[in-house]
Protein backbone atom coordinates (compact mmCIF):
# COMPACT_ATOMS: atom_id res chain seq x y z
CA UNK A 1 0.00 0.00 0.00
CA UNK A 2 2.92 2.98 1.23
CA UNK A 3 4.90 1.69 -1.98
CA UNK A 4 1.67 2.40 -4.37
CA UNK A 5 1.31 5.89 -2.44
CA UNK A 6 4.81 6.97 -2.67
CA UNK A 7 4.82 6.14 -6.23
CA UNK A 8 1.24 8.46 -6.75
CA UNK A 9 3.20 10.89 -5.18
CA UNK A 10 6.49 11.12 -7.47
CA UNK A 11 4.76 10.70 -10.68
CA UNK A 12 2.19 13.64 -9.22
CA UNK A 13 4.71 15.65 -8.77
CA UNK A 14 6.52 15.14 -12.59
CA UNK A 15 2.95 15.38 -13.91
CA UNK A 16 2.25 18.85 -12.12
CA UNK A 17 5.24 20.15 -13.12
CA UNK A 18 4.54 19.13 -16.78
CA UNK A 19 1.14 20.45 -16.37
CA UNK A 20 2.30 23.99 -15.20
CA UNK A 21 4.62 24.07 -17.93
CA UNK A 22 2.31 23.36 -20.70
CA UNK A 23 -0.18 25.82 -18.81
CA UNK A 24 2.64 28.83 -18.67
CA UNK A 25 3.18 28.11 -22.65
CA UNK A 26 -0.51 27.38 -23.57
CA UNK A 27 -0.47 31.30 -22.09
CA UNK A 28 2.51 32.62 -23.37
CA UNK A 29 1.38 31.22 -27.15
CA UNK A 30 -1.81 33.80 -27.19
CA UNK A 31 0.16 36.37 -26.37
CA UNK A 32 1.57 38.49 -29.48
CA UNK A 33 5.04 40.03 -28.51
CA UNK A 34 7.83 39.17 -30.53
CA UNK A 35 9.88 37.53 -27.29
CA UNK A 36 6.92 34.26 -27.75
CA UNK A 37 8.95 33.41 -30.56
CA UNK A 38 11.66 32.50 -28.35
CA UNK A 39 10.29 32.20 -24.76
CA UNK A 40 7.71 29.31 -25.44
CA UNK A 41 10.50 27.24 -27.06
CA UNK A 42 13.48 27.91 -24.66
CA UNK A 43 10.08 27.18 -21.94
CA UNK A 44 9.65 23.57 -23.11
CA UNK A 45 13.29 22.86 -23.16
CA UNK A 46 14.09 23.83 -20.27
CA UNK A 47 10.61 22.04 -18.83
CA UNK A 48 11.88 18.73 -20.52
CA UNK A 49 15.93 19.08 -18.62
CA UNK A 50 13.69 19.43 -15.45
CA UNK A 51 11.75 16.54 -16.34
CA UNK A 52 13.95 14.26 -16.79
CA UNK A 53 16.58 15.79 -13.80
CA UNK A 54 12.85 14.95 -11.61
CA UNK A 55 12.40 11.56 -12.97
CA UNK A 56 15.95 10.32 -12.20
CA UNK A 57 16.28 11.89 -8.94
CA UNK A 58 12.62 10.39 -7.70
CA UNK A 59 12.90 7.48 -8.96
CA UNK A 60 16.60 6.91 -8.52
CA UNK A 61 17.42 5.46 -12.23
CA UNK A 62 20.98 4.25 -12.08
CA UNK A 63 23.25 6.57 -13.73
CA UNK A 64 24.38 3.64 -16.25
CA UNK A 65 20.88 3.79 -17.59
CA UNK A 66 20.25 7.18 -17.81
CA UNK A 67 22.66 10.35 -16.35
CA UNK A 68 20.62 13.45 -15.13
CA UNK A 69 21.37 16.51 -16.48
CA UNK A 70 22.92 17.90 -13.52
CA UNK A 71 25.79 15.45 -13.96
CA UNK A 72 26.45 15.42 -17.28
CA UNK A 73 27.08 19.28 -17.28
CA UNK A 74 29.24 18.53 -14.22
CA UNK A 75 31.27 16.13 -16.19
CA UNK A 76 31.57 18.75 -19.34
CA UNK A 77 33.05 21.39 -17.04
CA UNK A 78 35.28 18.95 -15.75
CA UNK A 79 36.02 17.52 -18.78
CA UNK A 80 37.02 20.72 -20.92
CA UNK A 81 40.09 20.02 -22.23
CA UNK A 82 39.27 16.21 -23.40
CA UNK A 83 36.41 17.60 -25.31
CA UNK A 84 38.21 20.16 -26.75
CA UNK A 85 41.17 17.82 -27.69
CA UNK A 86 37.83 14.95 -29.08
CA UNK A 87 36.46 18.51 -30.95
CA UNK A 88 39.37 19.16 -32.71
CA UNK A 89 40.23 15.90 -34.04
CA UNK A 90 36.64 15.58 -35.35
CA UNK A 91 35.20 18.60 -36.29
CA UNK A 92 38.15 20.67 -37.16
CA UNK A 93 40.47 18.13 -38.79
CA UNK A 94 38.19 15.33 -39.68
CA UNK A 95 34.20 17.01 -40.87
CA UNK A 96 36.10 20.59 -41.62
CA UNK A 97 38.50 19.59 -44.25
CA UNK A 98 36.64 16.82 -45.72
CA UNK A 99 34.14 19.27 -45.71
CA UNK A 100 36.03 22.04 -47.81
CA UNK A 101 37.46 19.24 -50.08
CA UNK A 102 34.20 17.71 -51.27
CA UNK A 103 32.14 20.84 -51.51
CA UNK A 104 34.77 22.72 -53.55
CA UNK A 105 35.33 19.62 -55.72
CA UNK A 106 31.64 19.29 -56.19
CA UNK A 107 31.14 22.86 -57.47
CA UNK A 108 34.21 22.69 -59.46
CA UNK A 109 32.89 19.69 -61.34
CA UNK A 110 29.24 21.18 -61.95
CA UNK A 111 30.76 24.10 -63.24
CA UNK A 112 33.12 21.39 -65.52
CA UNK A 113 29.93 19.43 -66.84
CA UNK A 114 28.15 22.72 -67.18
CA UNK A 115 28.70 23.04 -70.77
CA UNK A 116 28.11 19.54 -71.85
CA UNK A 117 23.97 18.51 -71.56
CA UNK A 118 24.86 14.88 -72.50
CA UNK A 119 27.57 14.53 -69.37
CA UNK A 120 24.40 16.68 -67.08
CA UNK A 121 21.84 13.98 -68.03
CA UNK A 122 24.21 10.54 -67.31
CA UNK A 123 25.75 12.26 -63.76
CA UNK A 124 22.33 13.89 -62.47
CA UNK A 125 20.51 10.55 -61.93
CA UNK A 126 23.76 8.91 -61.04
CA UNK A 127 24.22 11.59 -58.53
CA UNK A 128 20.70 11.39 -57.11
CA UNK A 129 20.56 7.92 -56.62
CA UNK A 130 24.03 7.91 -54.91
CA UNK A 131 22.79 11.17 -52.61
CA UNK A 132 20.24 8.28 -51.45
CA UNK A 133 22.65 5.42 -50.34
CA UNK A 134 24.00 4.59 -46.80
CA UNK A 135 27.45 5.99 -47.80
CA UNK A 136 28.43 5.68 -44.27
CA UNK A 137 28.73 2.19 -45.10
CA UNK A 138 32.00 3.55 -47.01
CA UNK A 139 33.99 4.32 -43.80
CA UNK A 140 35.61 0.65 -42.99
CA UNK A 141 37.28 0.97 -46.72
CA UNK A 142 38.31 4.55 -46.42
CA UNK A 143 39.93 3.52 -42.62
CA UNK A 144 41.59 0.82 -44.75
CA UNK A 145 43.47 2.83 -47.31
CA UNK A 146 44.10 6.21 -45.23
CA UNK A 147 44.96 4.36 -42.02
CA UNK A 148 43.21 5.28 -38.69
CA UNK A 149 43.72 9.19 -37.93
CA UNK A 150 41.53 12.19 -39.16
CA UNK A 151 42.36 11.53 -43.31
CA UNK A 152 40.16 8.50 -43.49
CA UNK A 153 37.29 10.51 -41.60
CA UNK A 154 37.81 13.46 -43.94
CA UNK A 155 37.74 10.92 -46.97
CA UNK A 156 34.32 9.81 -45.55
CA UNK A 157 32.86 12.94 -45.52
CA UNK A 158 34.45 14.15 -48.71
CA UNK A 159 32.04 11.31 -50.19
CA UNK A 160 28.96 11.84 -48.59
CA UNK A 161 28.64 15.88 -49.06
CA UNK A 162 29.81 15.65 -52.64
CA UNK A 163 26.90 14.20 -54.37
CA UNK A 164 24.36 16.49 -52.81
CA UNK A 165 26.61 19.76 -53.53
CA UNK A 166 27.12 18.50 -57.34
CA UNK A 167 23.13 17.84 -57.33
CA UNK A 168 22.33 21.49 -56.44
CA UNK A 169 25.07 23.18 -57.94
CA UNK A 170 23.78 22.02 -61.67
CA UNK A 171 20.44 22.58 -60.45
CA UNK A 172 21.53 26.26 -59.53
CA UNK A 173 23.18 26.83 -62.78
CA UNK A 174 19.89 26.08 -64.25
CA UNK A 175 18.09 28.14 -62.45
CA UNK A 176 18.62 31.93 -63.80
CA UNK A 177 15.71 32.68 -66.54
CA UNK A 178 16.52 32.89 -70.20
CA UNK A 179 15.64 36.54 -70.96
CA UNK A 180 18.81 37.25 -68.25
CA UNK A 181 21.24 35.16 -70.35
CA UNK A 182 19.54 36.60 -73.26
CA UNK A 183 20.44 40.16 -71.70
CA UNK A 184 23.88 39.32 -71.07
CA UNK A 185 24.51 37.71 -74.73
CA UNK A 186 23.09 41.14 -76.22
CA UNK A 187 25.96 42.49 -74.13
CA UNK A 188 28.52 40.54 -75.82
CA UNK A 189 29.44 38.71 -72.57
CA UNK A 190 31.91 35.71 -72.86
CA UNK A 191 30.88 32.47 -71.38
CA UNK A 192 32.56 32.95 -67.81
CA UNK A 193 31.47 35.87 -67.55
CA UNK A 194 27.79 35.17 -67.95
CA UNK A 195 28.63 32.16 -65.32
CA UNK A 196 30.82 34.62 -62.83
CA UNK A 197 27.69 37.12 -63.43
CA UNK A 198 24.39 36.10 -64.13
CA UNK A 199 24.31 31.80 -63.44
CA UNK A 200 26.55 31.33 -60.34
CA UNK A 201 25.04 34.23 -58.23
CA UNK A 202 21.63 33.20 -59.58
CA UNK A 203 22.62 29.53 -58.66
CA UNK A 204 23.57 30.55 -55.04
CA UNK A 205 20.81 29.74 -52.98
CA UNK A 206 20.87 25.77 -54.51
CA UNK A 207 24.45 26.14 -53.60
CA UNK A 208 23.59 26.77 -49.94
CA UNK A 209 21.17 24.72 -49.26
CA UNK A 210 23.04 21.52 -50.76
CA UNK A 211 25.79 23.50 -48.15
CA UNK A 212 23.30 22.84 -45.64
CA UNK A 213 22.63 19.07 -46.32
CA UNK A 214 26.00 18.34 -46.43
CA UNK A 215 27.37 20.36 -43.08
CA UNK A 216 24.88 17.81 -40.93
CA UNK A 217 26.20 15.06 -43.06
CA UNK A 218 29.90 16.04 -42.71
CA UNK A 219 29.74 15.73 -38.97
CA UNK A 220 27.62 12.27 -38.46
CA UNK A 221 30.44 10.96 -41.55
CA UNK A 222 32.96 12.42 -39.05
CA UNK A 223 32.16 10.60 -36.15
CA UNK A 224 30.66 7.46 -37.62
CA UNK A 225 34.03 6.44 -39.38
CA UNK A 226 35.63 6.68 -35.95
CA UNK A 227 33.55 3.50 -35.03
CA UNK A 228 35.78 1.62 -37.70
CA UNK A 229 38.96 2.30 -35.90
CA UNK A 230 40.58 5.97 -34.85
CA UNK A 231 43.46 7.00 -32.77
CA UNK A 232 42.46 7.71 -29.23
CA UNK A 233 41.14 10.30 -29.14
CA UNK A 234 37.85 12.11 -31.20
CA UNK A 235 34.08 12.34 -30.40
CA UNK A 236 33.59 8.61 -31.96
CA UNK A 237 36.41 7.31 -30.39
CA UNK A 238 35.05 8.63 -27.08
CA UNK A 239 31.92 7.43 -27.37
CA UNK A 240 32.39 3.63 -28.40
CA UNK A 241 35.05 3.75 -25.08
CA UNK A 242 32.73 5.55 -22.88
CA UNK A 243 30.55 2.76 -23.78
CA UNK A 244 32.81 0.03 -22.17
CA UNK A 245 33.09 1.83 -19.46
CA UNK A 246 29.68 2.47 -18.90
CA UNK A 247 30.24 6.19 -18.93
CA UNK A 248 26.84 7.31 -20.24
CA UNK A 249 27.62 11.10 -18.63
CA UNK A 250 30.71 11.18 -20.48
CA UNK A 251 28.56 9.73 -23.65
CA UNK A 252 25.88 12.71 -23.35
CA UNK A 253 28.66 15.52 -22.91
CA UNK A 254 30.17 14.27 -25.99
CA UNK A 255 26.70 13.99 -27.89
CA UNK A 256 25.86 17.65 -26.29
CA UNK A 257 29.17 18.97 -27.82
CA UNK A 258 28.15 17.75 -31.13
CA UNK A 259 24.67 18.90 -31.28
CA UNK A 260 26.31 22.37 -30.14
CA UNK A 261 28.85 21.82 -32.79
CA UNK A 262 26.56 21.07 -35.46
CA UNK A 263 23.74 23.34 -35.44
CA UNK A 264 26.60 26.11 -34.92
CA UNK A 265 28.12 25.13 -37.88
CA UNK A 266 24.78 25.28 -39.63
CA UNK A 267 24.23 28.46 -38.39
CA UNK A 268 27.41 29.70 -39.69
CA UNK A 269 26.59 28.75 -43.32
CA UNK A 270 23.02 30.20 -43.17
CA UNK A 271 25.04 33.39 -41.73
CA UNK A 272 27.42 33.19 -44.80
CA UNK A 273 23.97 32.92 -46.95
CA UNK A 274 22.36 35.52 -45.75
CA UNK A 275 25.08 37.52 -46.65
CA UNK A 276 25.57 35.90 -50.25
CA UNK A 277 22.21 35.89 -51.28
CA UNK A 278 20.92 38.92 -49.82
CA UNK A 279 19.15 39.59 -52.78
CA UNK A 280 16.62 36.61 -52.62
CA UNK A 281 13.18 37.20 -51.72
CA UNK A 282 13.41 34.24 -48.72
CA UNK A 283 16.26 36.60 -46.89
CA UNK A 284 13.89 39.61 -46.91
CA UNK A 285 12.59 40.78 -43.76
CA UNK B 1 16.52 5.31 -74.93
CA UNK B 2 17.77 8.41 -75.41
CA UNK B 3 17.27 9.48 -71.57
CA UNK B 4 18.81 5.94 -71.02
CA UNK B 5 22.30 6.34 -73.02
CA UNK B 6 23.92 9.54 -70.96
CA UNK B 7 23.11 7.38 -67.61
CA UNK B 8 24.57 3.94 -69.10
CA UNK B 9 27.66 5.80 -70.72
CA UNK B 10 28.43 7.77 -67.56
CA UNK B 11 28.10 4.33 -65.54
CA UNK B 12 29.96 2.12 -67.65
CA UNK B 13 32.82 5.39 -67.50
CA UNK B 14 32.67 4.47 -63.62
CA UNK B 15 33.11 1.29 -63.59
CA UNK B 16 36.20 1.85 -66.07
CA UNK B 17 37.93 4.05 -63.91
CA UNK B 18 37.14 1.65 -61.03
CA UNK B 19 38.98 -1.36 -62.92
CA UNK B 20 42.03 1.31 -63.69
CA UNK B 21 41.96 1.82 -60.02
CA UNK B 22 41.74 -1.31 -58.96
CA UNK B 23 44.84 -2.29 -61.21
CA UNK B 24 46.49 0.75 -59.42
CA UNK B 25 45.93 -0.13 -55.75
CA UNK B 26 46.87 -3.63 -55.89
CA UNK B 27 49.52 -3.08 -58.15
CA UNK B 28 51.72 -2.66 -55.12
CA UNK B 29 50.98 -5.86 -53.87
CA UNK B 30 51.91 -7.75 -56.53
CA UNK B 31 55.19 -6.23 -57.18
CA UNK B 32 55.92 -7.04 -53.06
CA UNK B 33 55.43 -10.14 -54.06
CA UNK B 34 57.00 -10.82 -56.45
CA UNK B 35 60.21 -8.81 -55.17
CA UNK B 36 60.18 -11.31 -52.40
CA UNK B 37 60.09 -14.18 -54.67
CA UNK B 38 62.94 -12.35 -56.87
CA UNK B 39 60.91 -12.95 -60.45
CA UNK B 40 60.27 -10.40 -62.80
CA UNK B 41 56.36 -9.71 -63.31
CA UNK B 42 55.26 -8.37 -67.28
CA UNK B 43 52.28 -5.63 -67.22
CA UNK B 44 50.23 -8.27 -68.39
CA UNK B 45 50.81 -10.66 -65.32
CA UNK B 46 50.73 -7.58 -63.38
CA UNK B 47 47.04 -6.75 -64.30
CA UNK B 48 46.25 -10.29 -64.34
CA UNK B 49 47.10 -10.85 -60.78
CA UNK B 50 45.20 -7.57 -59.57
CA UNK B 51 41.92 -8.56 -60.61
CA UNK B 52 42.08 -11.97 -58.88
CA UNK B 53 43.80 -10.83 -55.37
CA UNK B 54 42.07 -12.42 -52.26
CA UNK B 55 42.26 -9.37 -50.08
CA UNK B 56 42.97 -6.80 -52.69
CA UNK B 57 42.66 -3.19 -51.78
CA UNK B 58 40.22 -2.08 -53.92
CA UNK B 59 38.29 -5.60 -55.03
CA UNK B 60 37.59 -5.41 -59.01
CA UNK B 61 33.77 -5.02 -59.77
CA UNK B 62 33.85 -8.76 -60.84
CA UNK B 63 35.01 -10.05 -57.75
CA UNK B 64 32.53 -7.76 -55.75
CA UNK B 65 29.76 -9.10 -57.87
CA UNK B 66 30.40 -12.91 -57.91
CA UNK B 67 31.13 -12.93 -53.80
CA UNK B 68 27.66 -11.07 -54.06
CA UNK B 69 26.05 -14.19 -56.62
CA UNK B 70 27.93 -16.60 -53.95
CA UNK B 71 26.57 -15.67 -50.74
CA UNK B 72 23.01 -14.50 -51.55
CA UNK B 73 22.16 -17.35 -53.93
CA UNK B 74 25.02 -20.08 -53.31
CA UNK B 75 23.99 -20.32 -49.69
CA UNK B 76 20.92 -21.41 -47.96
CA UNK B 77 18.78 -18.09 -46.98
CA UNK B 78 18.84 -19.31 -43.49
CA UNK B 79 22.89 -19.74 -43.41
CA UNK B 80 24.65 -17.13 -41.24
CA UNK B 81 26.60 -16.57 -44.16
CA UNK B 82 23.84 -15.37 -46.22
CA UNK B 83 23.52 -12.48 -46.91
CA UNK B 84 19.98 -12.52 -47.65
CA UNK B 85 19.77 -13.35 -44.29
CA UNK B 86 21.70 -10.21 -42.49
CA UNK B 87 19.88 -8.15 -45.08
CA UNK B 88 16.89 -9.29 -43.92
CA UNK B 89 18.22 -8.38 -40.13
CA UNK B 90 18.39 -5.13 -41.75
CA UNK B 91 15.35 -4.38 -43.55
CA UNK B 92 12.80 -5.74 -41.12
CA UNK B 93 14.11 -3.56 -38.12
CA UNK B 94 14.48 -0.68 -40.48
CA UNK B 95 10.71 -1.24 -41.34
CA UNK B 96 9.56 -1.90 -37.93
CA UNK B 97 11.30 1.37 -36.80
CA UNK B 98 10.20 3.47 -39.90
CA UNK B 99 6.44 2.43 -39.36
CA UNK B 100 6.56 3.60 -35.73
CA UNK B 101 8.64 6.65 -36.28
CA UNK B 102 6.48 8.05 -39.40
CA UNK B 103 2.99 7.22 -37.37
CA UNK B 104 4.44 9.64 -34.66
CA UNK B 105 5.38 12.06 -36.33
CA UNK B 106 2.49 11.94 -37.96
CA UNK B 107 0.88 12.36 -35.01
CA UNK B 108 2.52 14.73 -33.46
CA UNK B 109 2.33 16.81 -36.76
CA UNK B 110 -1.67 16.81 -36.74
CA UNK B 111 -0.89 18.28 -32.55
CA UNK B 112 1.43 20.69 -33.93
CA UNK B 113 -0.90 22.06 -36.57
CA UNK B 114 -4.27 22.15 -34.27
CA UNK B 115 -2.35 23.76 -31.14
CA UNK B 116 -0.60 26.85 -31.45
CA UNK B 117 1.19 26.30 -28.14
CA UNK B 118 2.68 22.73 -29.17
CA UNK B 119 3.45 24.34 -32.55
CA UNK B 120 5.53 27.01 -30.97
CA UNK B 121 7.19 24.76 -28.13
CA UNK B 122 8.23 21.94 -30.63
CA UNK B 123 8.77 23.09 -34.00
CA UNK B 124 11.95 24.99 -33.58
CA UNK B 125 13.54 22.37 -31.54
CA UNK B 126 12.53 19.61 -34.45
CA UNK B 127 14.25 21.64 -37.10
CA UNK B 128 17.11 22.03 -34.95
CA UNK B 129 17.48 18.31 -34.18
CA UNK B 130 17.63 17.91 -37.92
CA UNK B 131 20.85 19.82 -37.86
CA UNK B 132 22.19 17.50 -35.02
CA UNK B 133 24.47 14.13 -35.80
CA UNK B 134 21.37 12.51 -33.73
CA UNK B 135 23.45 9.08 -35.51
CA UNK B 136 26.10 9.61 -32.70
CA UNK B 137 23.61 8.25 -29.68
CA UNK B 138 22.91 4.92 -31.40
CA UNK B 139 25.40 3.05 -29.69
CA UNK B 140 24.23 4.21 -26.54
CA UNK B 141 20.74 3.87 -26.92
CA UNK B 142 21.69 0.04 -28.09
CA UNK B 143 24.07 -0.80 -25.12
CA UNK B 144 21.16 1.14 -22.93
CA UNK B 145 18.47 -1.22 -23.74
CA UNK B 146 20.85 -4.24 -23.99
CA UNK B 147 21.75 -3.71 -20.32
CA UNK B 148 17.79 -3.14 -19.82
CA UNK B 149 17.04 -6.34 -20.97
CA UNK B 150 15.62 -5.20 -24.48
CA UNK B 151 17.66 -7.19 -27.30
CA UNK B 152 17.43 -8.16 -30.60
CA UNK B 153 15.31 -6.32 -33.22
CA UNK B 154 14.00 -3.67 -30.82
CA UNK B 155 16.91 -1.41 -30.19
CA UNK B 156 17.89 -1.58 -33.73
CA UNK B 157 14.10 -0.33 -34.88
CA UNK B 158 14.17 2.37 -31.63
CA UNK B 159 17.15 4.09 -33.40
CA UNK B 160 15.42 3.81 -36.99
CA UNK B 161 12.28 5.71 -35.81
CA UNK B 162 13.56 8.24 -34.60
CA UNK B 163 15.82 9.11 -37.49
CA UNK B 164 12.43 8.60 -39.28
CA UNK B 165 10.43 10.90 -37.02
CA UNK B 166 11.99 14.25 -37.50
CA UNK B 167 11.84 14.31 -41.32
CA UNK B 168 8.26 13.32 -41.14
CA UNK B 169 7.08 15.72 -38.68
CA UNK B 170 8.31 18.80 -40.39
CA UNK B 171 7.34 17.45 -43.89
CA UNK B 172 3.84 16.70 -42.32
CA UNK B 173 3.22 19.93 -40.80
CA UNK B 174 4.25 21.66 -43.98
CA UNK B 175 1.69 19.48 -45.39
CA UNK B 176 -0.78 20.40 -43.64
CA UNK B 177 -0.29 23.82 -43.90
CA UNK B 178 -0.22 23.86 -47.13
CA UNK B 179 -4.00 24.51 -47.83
CA UNK B 180 -4.76 28.03 -49.16
CA UNK B 181 -6.51 30.63 -47.52
CA UNK B 182 -9.63 30.42 -50.06
CA UNK B 183 -9.82 26.41 -50.24
CA UNK B 184 -10.29 26.99 -46.09
CA UNK B 185 -12.60 30.13 -46.77
CA UNK B 186 -14.59 27.68 -49.31
CA UNK B 187 -14.90 25.32 -46.25
CA UNK B 188 -15.98 27.37 -44.01
CA UNK B 189 -18.80 29.06 -46.29
CA UNK B 190 -19.99 25.23 -46.27
CA UNK B 191 -19.84 25.79 -42.34
CA UNK B 192 -17.15 22.70 -42.51
CA UNK B 193 -16.39 21.68 -39.13
CA UNK B 194 -12.85 21.03 -37.99
CA UNK B 195 -13.07 17.71 -37.99
CA UNK B 196 -14.45 17.78 -41.62
CA UNK B 197 -11.99 20.38 -42.82
CA UNK B 198 -8.88 18.10 -41.50
CA UNK B 199 -10.06 15.00 -43.24
CA UNK B 200 -11.46 16.36 -46.51
CA UNK B 201 -8.92 18.75 -47.11
CA UNK B 202 -5.87 19.28 -44.55
CA UNK B 203 -4.73 15.41 -44.54
CA UNK B 204 -5.18 15.00 -48.59
CA UNK B 205 -3.36 18.04 -49.47
CA UNK B 206 -0.85 16.52 -47.10
CA UNK B 207 -0.32 13.27 -49.23
CA UNK B 208 2.52 14.70 -51.57
CA UNK B 209 4.24 16.18 -49.23
CA UNK B 210 4.52 13.17 -46.60
CA UNK B 211 5.62 11.01 -49.41
CA UNK B 212 8.53 13.63 -49.90
CA UNK B 213 9.79 12.77 -46.31
CA UNK B 214 8.70 9.63 -46.22
CA UNK B 215 11.48 8.99 -48.63
CA UNK B 216 14.00 11.03 -46.99
CA UNK B 217 12.81 9.26 -43.44
CA UNK B 218 13.27 5.80 -44.89
CA UNK B 219 17.10 6.13 -46.05
CA UNK B 220 17.95 7.87 -42.60
CA UNK B 221 16.04 4.55 -41.39
CA UNK B 222 18.21 2.41 -42.71
CA UNK B 223 21.57 4.37 -42.21
CA UNK B 224 20.16 4.15 -38.75
CA UNK B 225 19.59 0.38 -38.55
CA UNK B 226 23.24 -0.25 -39.96
CA UNK B 227 24.47 1.91 -37.59
CA UNK B 228 23.38 0.49 -34.59
CA UNK B 229 23.93 -3.18 -36.05
CA UNK B 230 28.13 -1.69 -35.15
CA UNK B 231 28.16 -1.46 -31.31
CA UNK B 232 26.55 -5.32 -30.36
CA UNK B 233 30.02 -7.17 -31.57
CA UNK B 234 29.11 -7.82 -34.92
CA UNK B 235 26.19 -10.53 -34.81
CA UNK B 236 23.84 -9.70 -37.52
CA UNK B 237 22.91 -7.57 -40.01
CA UNK B 238 24.93 -5.64 -42.75
CA UNK B 239 26.56 -3.36 -40.24
CA UNK B 240 27.44 -6.55 -38.71
CA UNK B 241 29.00 -7.62 -42.15
CA UNK B 242 30.61 -4.14 -42.71
CA UNK B 243 32.18 -4.33 -39.02
CA UNK B 244 33.45 -8.19 -39.38
CA UNK B 245 34.54 -7.33 -42.94
CA UNK B 246 36.92 -4.85 -41.49
CA UNK B 247 38.37 -6.63 -38.15
CA UNK B 248 39.65 -9.21 -40.71
CA UNK B 249 40.34 -7.02 -43.82
CA UNK B 250 37.94 -8.79 -45.88
CA UNK B 251 37.53 -6.06 -48.46
CA UNK B 252 35.60 -8.67 -51.04
CA UNK B 253 33.35 -9.08 -47.76
CA UNK B 254 33.11 -5.28 -47.34
CA UNK B 255 31.97 -4.32 -50.96
CA UNK B 256 29.29 -6.65 -51.42
CA UNK B 257 27.21 -6.20 -47.72
CA UNK B 258 27.85 -2.30 -49.09
CA UNK B 259 26.41 -3.56 -52.45
CA UNK B 260 23.24 -5.03 -50.52
CA UNK B 261 22.59 -1.82 -48.71
CA UNK B 262 22.75 0.11 -51.88
CA UNK B 263 20.89 -2.27 -53.68
CA UNK B 264 17.88 -2.24 -49.69
CA UNK B 265 18.15 1.43 -49.96
CA UNK B 266 17.16 1.74 -53.38
CA UNK B 267 14.47 -0.66 -53.54
CA UNK B 268 12.92 0.99 -50.50
CA UNK B 269 13.05 4.46 -51.86
CA UNK B 270 11.84 3.18 -55.20
CA UNK B 271 8.73 1.00 -53.56
CA UNK B 272 7.61 4.64 -51.98
CA UNK B 273 7.79 6.18 -55.03
CA UNK B 274 5.64 3.37 -57.07
CA UNK B 275 3.33 3.79 -53.75
CA UNK B 276 3.70 7.92 -54.42
CA UNK B 277 2.66 7.43 -57.92
CA UNK B 278 -0.13 4.87 -57.49
CA UNK B 279 -1.90 7.17 -54.18
CA UNK B 280 -1.32 10.13 -56.39
CA UNK B 281 -2.64 8.85 -59.55
CA UNK B 282 -6.14 7.20 -57.64
CA UNK B 283 -6.33 10.91 -55.99
CA UNK B 284 -6.32 12.96 -59.09
CA UNK B 285 -2.88 15.00 -57.76
CA UNK B 286 -0.76 13.99 -60.46
CA UNK B 287 -1.89 11.90 -64.08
Amino acid sequence: MSVATTMDWRLGLILAMWLGAWLLNSGLALQQQRFVRYAVPAVFGVTLLVLWEMVVTLYGVSPVILPAPTAIGVRIAAELPTLWLDFVQTFLKGALTGYVIGCAAAVLVAIAIDRSAFLQAGLLPVGNFVAALPIVGIAPIMVMWFGFDWHSKAAVVVIMVFFPVLVNTVAGLAASERMQRDLMATWGASYWQGLWKLRLPAAMPFIFNGLKIASTLALIGAIVAEFFGSPTRGMGFRITAEIGRLGLDMIWAEIAVAALAGSAFYGAIALIERGVTFWHPSQRK
Amino acid sequence: MSRAWPILSVVAAIVAIWYAAAIWMNATWTYDQAARAGVQVSLGEVVADTLHQERPVLPAPHQVIRELVKSTLGISVTSKRSLVYHAWVTISATLLGFVIGTLAGILLAVGIVHNRAMDMSVMPWAIASQTIPILAIAPMIIVVLNSMGVTGLVPKAVISAYLSFFPVVVGMVKGLRSPEAAQLDLLRTYSAGGNQVFWGLRLPSSVPYLFTSLKVGVAASLVGTIVGELPTGAVAGLGARLLSGSYYGQTVQIWAALFVAAIVAASLVALIGVAERATLRRMGIRP
